[in-house]
């Protein structure tokens, strides 16, 4: 510990810590710009000078180790001068466009430059000019606007691993570049949007569409990933407009993917707004709710329960899975699954461990090796991948992967896509071994996809075994990671959608559906099942987006966006989170959950809630967790999979995904499509 | 100080390789760094590179430069056009830096410089048609106790008068030596009329 002054107060902090640090604990504000807690320091922007006694000139803050002793003055005039000078030179080149800036309201610059400038110019020449720079579909720069603090290109060198970014130049000359001409790569550059104290780095899809004080924010979670992570909705007139990450240091940190953040445009094209029904040509027409009603009830008359299913998808909130897993029960329908197709993923909540991420988010930094198997987690949870980096940099995580995939931004050891490569290494045989050996916290990272196979048991049993081998998998580490990529996938399981007792899975009902002998197929926002293009089977397709699923439904029931729904979502470590209605459904959709109700009242199989914390109650008889926010459920060791199953022989190979376009709202945003678009042209150079 | 940024494409080669002797002197001077600081090696073999290539870096160069380093482009591109002593454009055979800064102005820049652009026909920053002499106005090089001085590649001629610094474009046109150094007759810096007994 170290013992200063600041402004006359006396104050202890922790070894290694900065003046600026030290002053912030007594609460004296110190002004900044190129200083962020979570990257490095640069000390560039001379914004945060304190006047150390006994240093002839102003000291930058952020920079400045602690010394025993020291004593630190924040409210001099000399401190004043010095800050008004710093201002006076950094607004030389600053064009002063506030009233035609986005950052207007929420900009660092014109904040500190009212509580510390001088109020007036003496500047009389000409000012720069910078010319723009193409940062891609989702930055709009202005670079007349920056003040170089490199906040940018550090995020992007240290967090990100796009080194795509730099200052070249000097002097005036200064100008920060890109040296990728189709814009920046990676899942996580809209980060630096945030980051930028000015107005040079904006949101080129929210440009002018809203000052931040017209804004009405609610805050709530994503559900593009797996992850969950903290958001926070800006909406105006019953429309989104933008997306910012909340603090959630478990999860997200202070960052946010770019699906998460720029997909939202799709939340206004392709939308359900009205019940649909195919009329006798078999075109699709807008109804009523009562018509669907209707329409549904007679089709559900005289079909024995065997011949009813239903499926849930990957965005579907836990209160609509909740009660259409109960009305179906009302039905005596067990044909109900959650899982993708030849999933092995356990269905028991006593084998929990074999679908959470044990470990949590935040427990890959205590991981000393990390196994990827079948996963990609640049494209299935960015901001998971981010966290690799992130232990990989500050612990020399050893990273190994089998089942290959694109480049990621930390070193890895490939060892091939072969199914033997975990056999090997679970007999003991494989080089892979040596390093288990010498790690005390291993971790196994398990893309989903690598479960969707038929000897998906086999290899989750395999692993157990490894894992369990190297103490990898005991109640005090828990070393066994699955990564979801969907955000719904880990609560339907948690309340029992599956098959129930000589129940379908996902495969046998979709064969099901083929063989016509299931006749009626409820798809909670399923739309990545290949069914037949227009199978005899009654499909109701339930959702909120005209995609894949709508398609070949026969009825539609319009329900809400995460966005337009206070919902229950549990994140792929167990983490309960809710989301908060920030705007209200278009037309005629209804919450998913109210839709159910309301159908098995006219079918008169009436479910018992009747609003939104009777439902709860309900969700808190399946698990009382489910109701407390952020409380984490977690996973005993049991054993998972099944070692006897024998390994096929196909290769090991991620899902293959665009990362633009997973789910039915990123495929409507225009702007994921220019994201995409971007993203093929960079890989073609 | 002119704006520094790489020359435009119609002025790149397409190509850049390191000979086989500065190959060699590659795997020197990476000895001198400790492993994993190899990175550190980034400035002298941009400098390397320099004079290999008619005393100026080409966009090949620094990628060159990077892929042996393992370093991503933007990083060398952000060093290339912060230091000065790289050309990033093509220059003359002799590269002639001339400091018009305070002292050396107080000694008579102005009219070392009009000699030059006399002399050579060519304005600062432009080059002779022949290719031979590039002219540059550079600030300070340190060598104020001999001034007016001018830098001509990497040699210093000081202690200028009119007549010495045409004597040295006449030597160079003429592909003679000039004298290195101060063009009077003191030693380095050693005080012009005063001279201690030791």
């Amino acid at each position: 510990m170290v013992k200063l002054f600041v402004d006359d107060k006396e104050i202890e902090v922790t070894d290694g810590s900065t003046v600026m640090q030290a002053c912030e604990k007594i609460g004296a504000e110190i002004p900044r710009f190129c200083f962020h807690e979570r990257l490095s320091i640069a000390g560039n922007c001379r914004m945060c000078l304190v006047e150390v006694e006994g240093s002839p000139k102003p000291v930058a803050s952020c920079a400045m180790p602690a010394v025993e002793g020291m004593k630190v003055i924040t409210k001099s005039d000399k401190v004043k001068t010095a800050r008004e000078g710093v201002m006076e030179f950094l607004l030389i080149n600053h064009p002063l466009d506030c009233p035609i800036c986005d950052q207007g309201g929420e900009c660092d610059l014109q904040d500190q430059a009212l509580f510390y400038g001088r109020g007036k110019t003496r500047f009389v020449e000409d000012k720069r000019a910078v010319d723009n720079k193409p940062f891609g579909p989702l930055i709009k720069t202005i670079m007349n606007r920056c003040i170089h603090c490199t906040r940018c290109v550090r995020f992007m060198d240290e967090i990100a691993g796009v080194h795509d970014l730099g200052a070249i130049g000097r002097g005036e000359d200064m100008e920060i570049i890109s040296n990728s001409p189709k814009g920046l790569g990676g899942e996580l550059s809209g980060n630096i949007i945030d980051l930028c104290p000015v107005g040079a780095l904006t949101s080129a899809p929210y440009a002018f569409k809203a000052r931040p004080w017209e804004l009405k924010k609610t805050n709530s979670i994503d559900i593009f990933d797996g992850l969950g992570s903290a958001i926070e909705i800006g909406s105006k007139d019953g429309q989104v407009l933008r997306v910012l990450p909340r603090l959630n240091e478990d999860i997200n940190e202070e960052w946010l993917a770019d699906k998460s953040r720029f997909a939202i445009d799709g939340l206004s094209n392709q939308r359900l707004d009205s019940p649909y029904k195919r009329d006798l040509k078999g075109k699709l027409v807008a109804c009523s709710w009562e018509e669907a009603f209707k329409v549904l009830a007679e089709n559900f008359k005289g079909l024995k329960s065997e011949e009813i299913a239903a499926l849930v998808g990957d965005q579907a909130c836990l209160e609509s899975i909740v009660s259409l897993k109960d009305l179906m029960t009302e039905f005596n329908v067990t044909n109900i699954d959650c899982r993708p197709l030849l999933s092995s993923l356990p269905t028991d909540t006593k084998n929990r461990s074999g679908w959470l991420f044990n470990p949590t988010i935040s427990g890959i930094e205590k991981a000393d090796s990390l196994l990827i198997i079948g996963s990609q987690p640049r494209y299935e949870a960015a901001l998971l991948d981010a966290r690799i980096r992130k232990s990989w940099i500050a612990n020399g995580l050893k990273i190994a992967r089998i089942g290959g995939g694109d480049n990621a931004s930390y070193p890895i050891e490939e060892l091939g896509n072969n199914v033997n490569v975990i056999e090997h290494i679970y007999k003991n045989k494989h080089s892979y071994n040596k390093i288990l050996d010498k790690s005390n916290k291993p971790l196994f990272l398990i893309g989903e996809n690598l479960l969707n196979r038929k000897d998906g048991e086999g290899i989750l049993g395999r692993i157990r075994e490894i894992a369990k081998k190297y103490n990898s998998f005991s109640d005090k580490w828990n070393g066994l990671a699955i990564l979801h990529s969907s955000a719904s996938r880990v609560g339907a399981l948690e309340v029992g959608f599956v098959p129930g007792n000589k129940g379908f899975n996902t495969k046998d009902i979709i064969d099901g559906v083929a063989s016509n002998h299931i006749k009626l197929l409820w798809l909670l926002g399923v739309d990545d099942i290949n069914l037949n293009k227009k199978p005899n089977t009654f499909v109701v397709y339930q959702g909120h987006h005209g995609d894949k699923g709508a398609e070949i439904a026969d009825l539609i029931l319009p329900g809400s966006a995460y966005t337009e729904k206070d919902a229950t979502y549990l994140n792929t470590e167990g983490r309960v989170q809710r989301t908060n209605a920030a705007v209200s459904p278009p037309g005629d959709a209804k919450e998913d959950w109210k839709i159910i109700r309301a159908f098995s009242a006219f079918v008169d199989k009436v479910l018992p809630y009747d609003n939104i914390s009777e439902l709860r109650k309900r969700l808190a008889n399946i698990n009382k967790l489910l109701v407390i926010e952020n409380s984490l459920i977690k996973g005993s060791v049991t054993d998972i999979g099944d070692t006897s199953t024998k390994l096929a022989k196909n290769l090991i190979t991620p899902k293959n995904i665009n990362y633009f376009m997973t789910c039915p709202i990123s495929r409507a945003s225009e702007t994921m499509a220019k994201c995409s678009i971007a993203k093929s042209s960079l890989a073609a150079k | 100080m002119s704006t520094r940024r790489p020359a435009p494409d119609n002025l790149q080669p397409e190509k850049f390789a390191f000979t086989k002797e500065n190959a060699k002197a590659i795997n020197n001077i990476l000895l001198k760094y400790p492993e994993g600081r190899k990175a550190s090696a980034l400035l002298p073999l941009l400098d390397l590179a320099q004079r290999q290539h008619d005393n100026w870096l080409p966009k090949a160069a620094m990628s060159e430069v990077a892929k042996i380093l393992s370093l991503p482009m933007i990083k060398v591109l952000e060093v290339a056009t912060f230091y000065t002593m790289y050309n990033l454009y093509p220059v003359g055979k002799n590269l002639l830096q001339i400091c018009t800064t305070t002292p050396c102005w107080l000694r008579g820049s102005e009219d070392i410089v009009s000699i030059c652009k006399d002399k050579l026909g060519i304005n600062f920053g432009a080059t002779t048609k022949d290719n031979r002499f590039t002219l540059l106005e550079v600030e300070c090089l340190g060598a104020c106790s001999n001034a007016p001085m001018i830098q001509i590649n990497d040699d210093f001629y000081e202690d200028l008068t009119k007549e010495s610094m045409k004597k040295i474009i006449e030597d160079l046109k003429n592909g003679k030596q000039p004298k290195i150094g101060p063009q009077s007759d003191r030693k380095g810096a050693e005080p012009i009329n005063i001279k201690v007994q030791v």
